[in-house]
């Protein structure tokens, strides 16, 4: 028949109009700021720093070996390398980021940073509520901002971080058993290696 | 006069009690001043309604909720959009031509807004009763055209150029068959007075009314009008002056902060008047839908079918895609003017046939030549998959 496409298409319109009152399944939105979805456990979108123990400066697991800054292909993150050692969370001296700075209008999610990191200590976050009206400095995110402790990544990402807790704690107990005849030297790198491998 | 009639005449008794108030020097000046301030209310109050009931009936239709945010269920977003667009920077090119850019909108909305004058919103309620009325609705409606033209040249850029040069093509295509149904409708009226033309129409055989759309050839022309109406306001399906995925708003697109507004009213303006001539002309006016319903006020039955017709505008609107541009000249030219020519031949068998023989003749003389023409226009063509010759 003749414009009997147009009437077709007009009972479909007018089905959806009317169901949608009727069936909660058809209306597919999420009233996002009210409700959300679950988090999908892979999700990601910029990095952050883990850090051990109860104080974040402390602890940050980077010893500001510069691998993630050279590799980063946008050029978003800026690392000062500290001048003195310090403790770790391991009680180990080793250097430790001065700065470290991402500017997140500028890096572009890639988990690069986090794929070649020999000490597990950059990690990908899933905060993405981070509009501000300040579109320099609001999205310069510097140490403090960065540092997030191993059990927010847990919460986060809680397969991964196991595997990666595992890891460490493994690369660790290698590390304590080889050192045991001599003192302690260059244990990050030998530790940052093998977990690598 | 008894308490119905009352309620039907109540804004009337109230202008001439208002008038009465004044000298009689002043009462011509103040009884027109009354219903143009009236019109002016009234209209752009229907059409902050009709934009919140768009955007939540598209909504409903593609299975969204639509605006929800300000106020009880979105309701007050019509306030929202205004203070937005207020509030919004006035940016003009540099490059425009600055009187023109800024007259295209006023002048939209105010030829829109004189169309309002002739139109009858109730029993006794048109602004000016006009013997010539449905020729001064057209003659104002076709002014829109040049509006949409400044807007477009102006703007010295190429997308709104585009968009004012299909504008007029399709306008000028449209307004053809648009009068051309229109004539069925005065050749049977008799009269080109649209309080003449409701009140022929404004009584009833048992409960039904004698309404134009009835009529085999009513219902062709009434078809025939909303199509051409459709295109004259720039409503999708043939919204392709706009056309956003293509030419990016089309003449609007140098418009922003109130301007654009303004572009929006008299669109939507545009659409209100055109819509409330096809309910003059085929649809009874503000006569009541049936003979018992009688006792409802004029005007409210007047508002509702235009509510009414809003919301089938809207319908269409959420169904069909846009048209192409060489779909929509064939369309016009090919089948809506030859119809509108037959639909004419068919209420000439209505005028002069008698009994059933004036229902069966007109019926047949729209309904032939709408199989014929429609075949003719689908070319054989069958709806299939379609097949990429070099893209697979």
């Amino acid at each position: 028949m003749l414009a009997g496409g147009i009437l077709k298409g007009l009972a479909v319109t007018a089905r959806n109009f009317f169901e949608s009152f009727v069936s909660k399944e058809r209306l597919t939105t999420v009233q996002y700021p009210d409700e959300r979805l679950p988090q999908i456990e892979a999700t990601r979108d910029f990095p952050f720093l883990v850090y051990d123990g109860p104080d974040a400066m402390a602890g940050l697991r980077c010893v500001s070996c510069q691998i993630c800054e050279k590799e980063c292909p946008p050029k978003c993150i800026f690392i000062e390398k500290s001048t003195d050692r310090k403790p770790d969370a391991a009680g180990k001296l080793q250097f430790y980021p001065a700065k470290f700075n991402i500017d997140i209008s500028v890096c572009m999610s890639c988990q690069i940073c986090v794929e070649v990191c020999p000490f597990d200590a950059i990690k990908m976050d899933v905060e993405f509520e981070l509009a501000t009206d300040d579109r320099f400095g609001g999205l310069l995110l510097d140490k403090q901002k960065l540092a997030k402790s191993n059990e927010y990544y847990h919460r986060i990402h809680p397969t991964e971080a196991n595997t990666v807790d595992g890891k460490l704690a493994a690369a660790r107990a290698k590390v304590a058993a080889a050192a045991q005849p001599k003192p302690q030297v260059a244990a990050p790198a030998v530790a940052g290696s093998e977990v690598k491998a | 006069m008894n308490s119905v009639q009352y309620a039907d005449q109540i804004f009337v008794l109230l202008k001439q009690w208002l008038v009465s108030l004044f000298p009689a020097p002043l009462q011509t000046a103040v009884g027109i001043l009354i219903t143009v301030v009236t019109i002016i209310c009234v209209f752009p109050a229907l059409f902050a309604v009709t934009t919140i009931l768009e955007r939540k009936g598209l909504g409903r239709i593609q299975n969204r909720y639509g605006p929800n945010r300000v106020g009880p269920f979105g309701i007050f977003q019509p306030i929202a959009d205004g203070v937005k667009a207020l509030t919004k920077e006035d940016l003009v090119p540099a490059n425009a031509d600055k009187i023109v850019h800024f007259l295209a909108p006023v002048m939209l909305v105010i030829i829109v807004f004189l169309a309002y004058a002739v139109l009858p919103m109730g029993r006794n309620m048109a602004a000016v009763n006009m013997d010539c009325g449905l020729l001064f609705f057209f003659a104002i409606g076709s002014a829109t055209e040049v509006a949409v033209f400044m807007a477009g040249w102006s703007s010295r850029n190429k997308y709104a150029l585009l968009g004012a040069m299909r504008a007029i093509a399709q306008m000028i295509s449209y307004e053809i068959p648009l009068m051309l149904s229109a004539v069925a409708a005065i050749m049977i009226a008799g009269t080109l007075n649209l309080q003449q033309i409701v009140e022929q129409q404004a009584g009833y055989s048992g409960i039904l009314p004698h309404w134009y759309v009835f009529t085999p050839w009513g219902l062709a022309a009434f078809l025939l009008f909303i199509i051409s109406a459709t295109a004259e306001s720039n409503r999708s399906p043939f919204d392709l002056p706009e056309g956003e995925s293509e030419i990016i708003a089309g003449y609007y697109i140098e418009y922003s902060g109130f301007k654009f507004a303004l572009f929006f009213l008299g669109e939507y303006l545009g659409m209100f008047s055109i819509s409330a001539i096809a309910i003059t002309l085929f649809l009874g006016g503000w006569s009541a839908p049936f003979s018992f319903l009688a006792w409802i006020p004029s005007y409210l039955c007047f508002f509702g079918k235009l509510v009414a017709m809003i919301c089938c505008f809207i319908w269409v609107r959420g169904t069909l895609p846009r048209l192409r541009q060489d779909q929509l000249m064939n369309f016009a030219w090919k089948f809506m003017l030859p119809m509108s020519l037959f639909v004419i031949a068919s209420a000439v068998c209505w005028r002069y046939a008698e009994s059933w023989q004036r229902w069966a003749l007109s019926l047949v003389v729209v309904a032939v030549p709408y199989l014929w023409l429609g075949h003719g226009m689908m070319n054989n063509r069958k709806l299939e998959q379609r097949v990429y010759r070099y893209a697979e």
